[in-house]
This record gives structure tokens, C-alpha cells and sequence, in this order.
């Protein structure tokens, strides 16, 4: 089911934030080529909570990786607020948050925050007032002068996207951010995020393996398949834009929850092929 | 707070993998290494054309009579012939005989280039075990490597010149004391390195060892012993290089005559009248250490197979 | 002074005193009459008595390991800098740096001492300086490149500049190499002043008065300035120490912390 119209939208013809349209991407060539996903077409409007699911190698990391201007797609076109993605990456209009934190050892959890701000060429006192808000945001006020390896990983992860929100980014990217953590924290978290995204507005991008954690989150499950990796189905989450824990619980919630594990099973790889390794895609991707 | 040993516990730096040794990278490390030596004997000679002694070439070349004169500009010290021979002048030292009616310099270096290698990879073989054995004691004994490691770091600020001479005195026989020089300088970069490399497995592996109630010895042999193998070829690497300078320095105060090292002190007080010589004995030492350590990138590179990352780290 | 410092510390200490102890009175209280090695208090009678000539070569050799240790350090940096700029050099250099780390430097001790002659510090300045650079190049050249690729993407999604990569991540991802390599050339610095001085120098250098003095078989006073050439390497080595823990105190918490 392909979504129809979004929430309150109006007959004013907004850029969508993400325009996909076959996009298909391609790692090595000849023999050892592996296509990663092809034909991929997406409409993503602002607002919106997105989420991309499926099998390992159904290229959900690959697609979010093409949307932010990480690697480039070998066929079809990418637009990002209708821009090409290497302008978008360059105006900054979208942040990252990996599953790994990625923090910086020798920086405070204070001035890890403000990183992306002195990039950016935020003056100090405007960064350091950022930085006080999100970690209040985040709930890890207190932590401001520690040092990342004196943090739990899921507090790592807070710090990570705090960080990710210290510009106002109207697009967020986050690749499996809470793969790491446990069941209960995890569930924190996902509350955590919708409080965010509801106080911000921004435009959410989330790749997860977790069934309950895209359907309580989004507002859009994207169902993806591997081998080839494309788009299998695209569902609608009609849910209440307030989720909480009676969420979790309702009736509604699980008949979404099976129609998206229904969706997923009805295109289960048949066999084992070769994936493009993490080694094979850093080396690809020239970074090391 | 630092210590010694918390220095030498630094087994968490990212061993990153090396870029992939395809033949073209290697040939073009080949063909960059005879760049940079291109460029070195470009550079010599220009300096010595800007301002070292006259030229005076008269002779012939390949067939080729070659008569060229040609009187420097400026006049620095450092580019005249005494202290910078011709690149040509080296070379032929080598051909020429060492002494009048002679075998050629260059077989007699390297008769002594290979006692001294001799020497030297006693010594490395002896440091390296010690080497080992230091490392494996101070990763199983908390105490140990407290008490002694910075008397291991501080042994290496004991220039072994000044022990060089109490060591021959000491054991009486030449080459028993050159080794045990070398053997001096291998052992510590061998035990740096066993120690990060006998701590660099995954803690989980620990763990899953510990679930089979594994004895030590069998974590040992099992679980450190080979995730250190690439580890202990970095200090290898470096051993080698320090076991060939072991051995130069302990030949000379052993007065051991078939090695290198009273070849230098030879052509060194013969210095004024012929500069090749040094200057050629000196390669023959650079190549002894490149030899050394090419072959212990050989054994690295057979014995492992491709089955592990070379680490490229911090030592 | 702290109860953990405390107890790092204690064993090496201890093994100190032990051993110093077992040597002095070991030695009386057995009668050995050790040629070679003489006991810790007559070595210490011949430092106080030698002292003018020792305080002379003290200075002498340690400006000489200093100054090379300086002016290798720097250059190294430089090097190291410049080659991880451009991945081409790189690729060409770092192979060569690597080699070149492992020529015998002090071979060419002699060379260096004919073109500045036996008075004169450069000699020795000149074969510490070229020990000293190759591994500081070496490691300038890893810290500066082996970075977390994650990272890397990171500074890329905030569309950084090069230059700005290199002050946020690589300098600070580089300085834990460079001080490891600080470590080193301090080790190496005393070395190559010492055993550089074999071939020539004034007579109150230590690496010369050592070798003098061992050779007219005056143990004591050869001792007295081995021990003086060891203060000076271990002096400078924690030198480096304080350097590093005042300039990345970060990595000394988290590795104690380990």
C-alpha cells in the first residue's frame, strides 16, 4: 500500500525533503560487482517519521547512506529538499546518528556537542548554550565535564544525538542508534526520540531490524527486501500522533506490528548470497 | 596516573587493517623507494657540484671516454671529497681490492658483513626468547610487572656502550660478549611488544575460555600466544634493526676483527686517505640491516599465511 | 601522595632498595672483591670526588642529546606532517621512513665526526637528530591516519573542511603516536650522544671518559659516569612522561582506567 496524502497536507507544492526516484546503487564492478539496492523510489514529506526494515543485505543502511551524501547512487536521482545531496550535505541540512556513538575521546561529552556548532562556525557563547539545552534535553545534565568512555553505551547514544541536534537539522538520519542497548532501555529511548521529534518537527530517516520499534516510532514503515535490496511495501501507521506506553499495548499497535512482520516474511531471502562486507564498503568507499 | 607499565599496557590502540599488499602497491612502493634514492644522489652531487671540490673526471665510461672539468662556485666544507665522496668513488671502492693485491673491498665487507649478521642474529634470537619469556611473566604476575618493568624501560637509558666494555671483560671470549650486546638492545622492544600483543585478544574470548575452565597455560598457548603473533613481529622488526647496531657496537669494543665494526674503526683512522672505504663499509651496515629486517617481513609473511592483520600500531 | 599512586609505585621501589641493599652489604658482608662491579657506596665516594669532571661531561653530553633530540623531534613532525598530507608521498615515504629506521645511525658517527671535527657538538647533535626523526615521522605519520572511519564520515556529513578534519581529528587522534614516539627518541637521544662520543670528543665527555676510564681499568670511575649517563636517560624519558600527561590527560585517565 503506497501512502496517500500526510498528515494536514496542504495543496501547496512543498519540495518533498526526499525525492528517490530508481535509485540504485552498485558496489565494485564485473565479476564481483553486488548491487546493493536498485530501483528504489521514495517520497518523504516534511514531518513525517520514516522507517526502514528489513532482512541484512535488503540495503536500508545503503539507501540511508545514498540520502546523506555518503556514497552516491549509481543509477536513478536523489533530492534533498530539492537539492542534489552533495549540496544538501554541504548546506548542512541533515544530521547523522550511527549506531556506533562515534564520540571523541579527548573531548568533554560538553564539547563533543558543540563539534558539529565549530564546524559550523557557531560563535562559543551560542554553542555553549546549545550544548547546556540538548544535554538537558537528553536528561544527562551533570555529564557535561565527563569524558565519553565514562558513559554507558545507551548514554553514549543520547550524547550521539544531541549532537545530531545541536544545528536544528530539518532531516535526521539515524542507522540502528539503539541496536546496542537492551530491550528496556531501548524502549526508553524510542520515547525519548518521539518526545524530541514532536518538540522539533524534524524529518526522521530510522533504519532498525526491530519490528515494534518501527511501528511505534513511525509514521511510515518502509518494508524492504534483499537480494536484490528494493522497496517490498510501504505501510501506513494510522496511530495516534501522541504514542506512549498505552500505545504498545493497544489493539491497533499489534495489527500493525503483524502486518509489517507479514510484509517482511513474504519476501525472505531463498538462499544465501554474498553481502557487501563492512570491510568491502570502507575499502569502496576509499576511507580508509 | 602514569607508569611504565601503564604505558606498555596500551594494547587498546586500533590495529587497523594495513592497506591490501596488491602487486601494484608493491611495485610501486619499489619504484618510490628508487625515487627517493634517485633523488638522495641527485641532491649529493649537486651539492658537491655547487660547492665542494674541483671536478677533474678523465677516463672512460662504458666505452665512453669522458673528460669533464668544472671548478664549484662556493666552497662548503661539508661537500669537498673528504667528507663527501663521489657517489662513483663509493661505488668503485667497492670493486677496488682493500688491500694492495687483494680480494676486492666489497667481498671483504661482505665476508664481514656476514659474521657480523651471524653475531647479531645470535643476539636476537637469545633477546627475543628472553624477550618473550619477560613478557609472558609480567602479564601473568600484576606484581612483577610493577616491580620490574621500569627497570626494563630503564635499562634502555643505559647506553651499552658503557656496558659494552664490563661485558667483554666479564666473559672473556669476542663474539660471547657482541652477542650478549645484542642480546641487550633485542630484548626490550620484544617485550614491549609481547606485552601488547599477549593482551590484545578480545575479552570475550577470556571469558569462553574461562566457561571451559582452561588453565592458564592453556590460555597461554591457546588464546594469547597466537593473537600476539603480529604483535611480536612489529617488535621484531625492531629487535633486528637494534641487534645489528648491538652487534657494530660490541665488535668494536671486543676488538672482534672479522666484523663490521673494526672495519669501521679501521678505514675510520685511515679515514683521510681513502673516505670510500668508510663511506662503503657504512652501506655494507645499512644493508646488513635491511637484510635483517627483510627477513624477518619474510617470515612474518610465510608463517602467518595472510591469516592475520599486520599490525601497524604505536611501537 | 595517593594510595593507588602509592601502590604503583611501591614495587619498583622496593626492588630498588632490595637490590641496592643486597649490593652494598652483600658485597662487604661477603668480602667480594669485585673488580668490575665495585660496591654502591665506593661508587658514590668516586661521583662526589669526580664531580667537577663528571658535572663537565654531564652537561657536554646531555646538551649534545637535547639538542639532537630537538631538532629530530621537530623535523620528524614536519616530515610526518607534510608526508600525510598527500596520499601519493605517503604511500612512497612512509616505506622509506620505515627503512631508513632501520639503519645503524652510529655507523656513520665517525663520518659525522670528520666533517665537524672532535671538539665540537654537531657530530653527535647530527647522529641523535637523524635517530630521533625517523620514528617520530613514522608515528606523526600513523597518528595522523589511522582514523576511526566512522569518524572520518562523521565530519564528513557536517560537510568539514580538510583543514578543519585535521585540528578536530587527526591532531588530537595523532598526539597518543607522538608521545609514544617522544618516549622512544628520549631513549634514543642519550644513546646516540653516548656511544657517538666512542669515536671522538673531548676527554670529559661521558661517552669518552666511560670508555678512558674502563680502559685504564679505573671501574669506580667508569661506573660513576654510567650511572650519570642513566639519570640523564631517565631524566629525560620522564620528562616526556610529565609532557604527555600535562598535554593529553585524557589518555592517561582512560588508559589508567582500563
Amino acid at each position: 500500500m503506497t501512502s496517500a496524502g500526510v498528515p494536514g497536507g496542504g495543496a501547496v507544492e512543498v519540495p518533498a525533503v526526499v525525492e528517490a526516484v530508481g535509485v540504485g546503487k552498485v558496489f565494485g564492478a564485473g565479476s564481483t560487482a553486488v548491487t546493493a539496492i536498485e530501483s528504489v523510489d521514495l517520497s518523504i514529506r516534511q514531518g513525517e517519521f520514516i522507517s526502514l526494515i528489513g532482512p541484512s543485505g535488503c540495503g536500508k543502511s545503503t539507501l540511508l547512506r545514498l540520502i546523506g551524501d555518503l556514497t552516491h547512487p549509481t543509477s536513478g536521482t536523489l533530492a534533498i529538499n530539492g537539492k542534489p545531496a552533495a549540496r544538501a550535505r554541504s548546506d548542512r541540512d541533515y544530521g547523522m546518528v550511527f549506531q556506533a556513538p562515534v564520540l571523541m575521546d579527548w573531548r568533554t561529552i560538553a564539547k563533543n556537542i558543540e563539534l558539529p556548532l565549530e564546524i559550523m562556525g557557531f560563535p562559543p557563547d551560542e554553542r555553549r548554550r546549545r550544548a547546556t539545552e540538548l544535554l538537558k534535553l537528553v536528561e544527562l545534565e551533570g555529564f557535561a565535564d565527563r569524558h565519553p568512555w565514562q558513559l554507558s553505551g545507551g548514554m553514549q547514544q543520547r550524547v550521539a544525538i544531541a549532537r545530531a541536534l545541536s544545528f536544528d537539522p530539518k532531516l535526521l538520519l539515524m542507522d540502528e542508534p539503539f541496536g546496542a542497548l537492551d530491550e528496556m532501555t531501548r524502549e526508553r529511548m524510542n520515547a525519548e526520540l518521539m518526545s524530541i521529534w514532536r518538540r522539533t518537527g524534524t524529518t526522521i530517516v530510522f533504519v532498525t531490524h526491530s519490528i515494534p520499534e518501527a511501528v511505534f516510532l513511525s509514521t511510515r514503515v518502509v518494508v524492504m527486501s534483499a537480494r536484490p535490496g528494493r522497496i517490498s511495501q510501504v505501510i501506513d501507521i494510522d496511530l495516534p500522533a501522541e504514542r506512549s506506553v498505552e500505545t504498545r499495548e493497544s489493539e491497533r499497535y499489534f495489527r500493525l506490528v503483524t502486518r509489517v512482520r507479514e510484509a517482511l516474511r513474504q519476501f525472505e531471502p531463498t538462499d544465501e548470497g554474498p553481502e557487501v562486507t563492512e570491510a568491502e564498503r570502507v575499502r569502496a568507499e576509499g576511507l580508509a | 596516573m602514569t607508569t611504565a607499565s601503564g604505558f606498555l599496557r596500551r594494547g587498546s590502540a586500533p590495529a587497523t587493517a594495513a592497506a591490501p599488499r596488491t602487486g601494484r602497491s608493491r611495485t610501486r612502493r619499489w619504484i618510490g623507494i628508487a625515487i627517493v634514492l634517485f633523488a638522495l644522489v641527485l641532491v649529493w652531487e649537486a651539492a658537491k657540484w655547487i660547492g665542494g671540490d674541483p671536478w677533474r673526471l678523465h677516463g672512460t665510461v662504458a666505452g665512453v671516454q669522458v673528460d669533464y672539468e668544472h671548478v664549484p662556485p662556493l666552497d662548503w666544507r661539508i661537500a669537498s671529497d673528504l667528507s663527501l665522496p663521489h657517489v662513483w668513488d663509493i661505488v668503485r671502492a667497492f670493486v677496488d681490492p682493500a688491500q694492495r693485491g687483494g680480494a676486492p673491498l666489497g667481498v671483504v665487507l661482505a665476508g664481514q658483513a656476514a659474521f657480523t649478521f651471524g653475531e647479531a642474529l645470535a643476539g636476537f634470537a637469545l633477546g627475543s626468547l628472553l624477550g618473550l619469556a619477560l613478557g609472558v611473566a609480567f602479564v601473568h604476575s600484576r606484581l612483577a610487572e610493577r616491580a620490574l618493568v621500569p627497570y626494563v624501560v630503564a635499562s634502555q637509558t643505559v647506553p651499552i656502550l658503557a656496558i659494552a666494555p664490563l661485558v667483554v671483560v666479564a666473559l672473556k671470549a669476542d663474539w660471547l660478549s657482541v652477542m650478549a650486546v645484542a642480546m641487550y638492545l633485542t630484548f626490550f622492544p620484544v617485550t614491549i611488544a609481547s606485552m601488547r600483543g599477549l593482551r590484545a585478544f578480545d575479552p570475550r574470548s577470556l571469558e569462553l575460555f574461562r566457561s571451559y575452565a582452561a588453565t592458564r597455560r592453556q590460555v597461554l598457548w591457546q588464546l594469547r600466544l597466537p593473537t600476539s603473533v603480529p604483535y611480536l613481529f612489529s617488535g621484531f622488526r625492531v629487535a633486528a634493526a637494534a641487534s645489528v647496531i648491538g652487534a657494530i657496537i660490541g665488535e668494536q669494543t671486543a676488538g672482534v676483527a672479522a666484523g663490521l665494526g673494526s672495519a669501521i674503526i679501521n678505514y675510520n683512522q685511515y679515514y683521510t686517505s681513502g673516505p670510500e672505504r668508510l663511506w662503503a663499509t657504512v652501506v655494507m651496515c645499512t644493508l646488513v640491516g635491511f637484510v635483517f629486517v627483510g627477513g624477518v617481513n619474510l617470515a612474518e609473511r610465510i608463517l602467518t599465511r595472510g591469516r592475520y592483520r599486520p599490525v601497524e600500531g604505536l611501537l | 601522595m595517593t594510595a593507588s599512586a602509592a601502590r604503583e609505585w611501591l614495587p619498583a621501589v622496593g626492588v630498588f632498595v632490595i637490590v641496592l641493599a643486597i649490593w652494598e652489604v652483600g658485597f662487604l658482608v661477603l668480602g667480594v672483591q669485585s673488580f668490575l662491579i665495585p660496591r654502591p657506596s665506593v661508587i658514590t665516594e668516586q661521583l662526589v670526588s669526580d664531580w667537577s669532571t663528571l658535572a663537565r661531561g654531564l652537561v657536554f653530553t646531555g646538551t649534545e642529546a637535547v639538542s639532537g633530540l630537538v631538532v629530530g623531534v621537530a623535523l620528524g613532525t614536519a616530515a610526518g606532517f607534510a608526508t600525510a598530507r598527500w596520499a601519493s608521498a605517503r604511500e612512497v615515504l612512509l616505506p622509506v621512513a620505515i627503512g631508513a629506521s632501520t639503519i645503524p645511525i652510529i655507523a656513520f658517527a665517525p663520518i659525522t665526526l670528520n666533517w665537524f671535527g672532535p671538539e665540537s657538538l654537531l657530530p653527535r647533535v647530527t647522529i641523535v637528530a637523524v635517530m630521533c626523526f625517523f620514528p617520530v615521522m613514522v608515528n606523526t605519520i600513523r597518528g595522523l591516519t589511522n582514523v576511526d572511519p566512522g569518524t572520518l564520515e562523521l565530519l564528513s556529513s557536517y560537510a568539514a573542511s580538510d583543514r578543519q578534519t585535521l585540528t578536530k581529528l587527526r591532531g588530537p587522534n595523532a598526539l597518543p603516536y607522538w608521545f609514544t614516539a617522544l618516549r622512544i627518541a628520549t631513549t634514543l637521544s642519550v644513546i646516540g650522544a653516548v656511544v657517538g662520543e666512542f669515536f671522538g670528543g673531548p676527554l670529559y665527555a661521558l661517552g669518552i671518559y666511560i670508555t678512558l676510564q674502563t680502559g685504564a681499568s679505573r671501574y669506580p670511575s667508569a661506573w660513576a659516569a654510567i650511572v650519570l649517563a642513566c639519570v640523564l636517560g631517565i631524566v629525560l624519558y620522564m620528562v616526556a612522561v610529565a609532557l604527555e600527561r600535562l598535554t593529553i590527560p585524557w589518555y592517561t585517565a582512560r588508559e589508567t582506567a582500563r
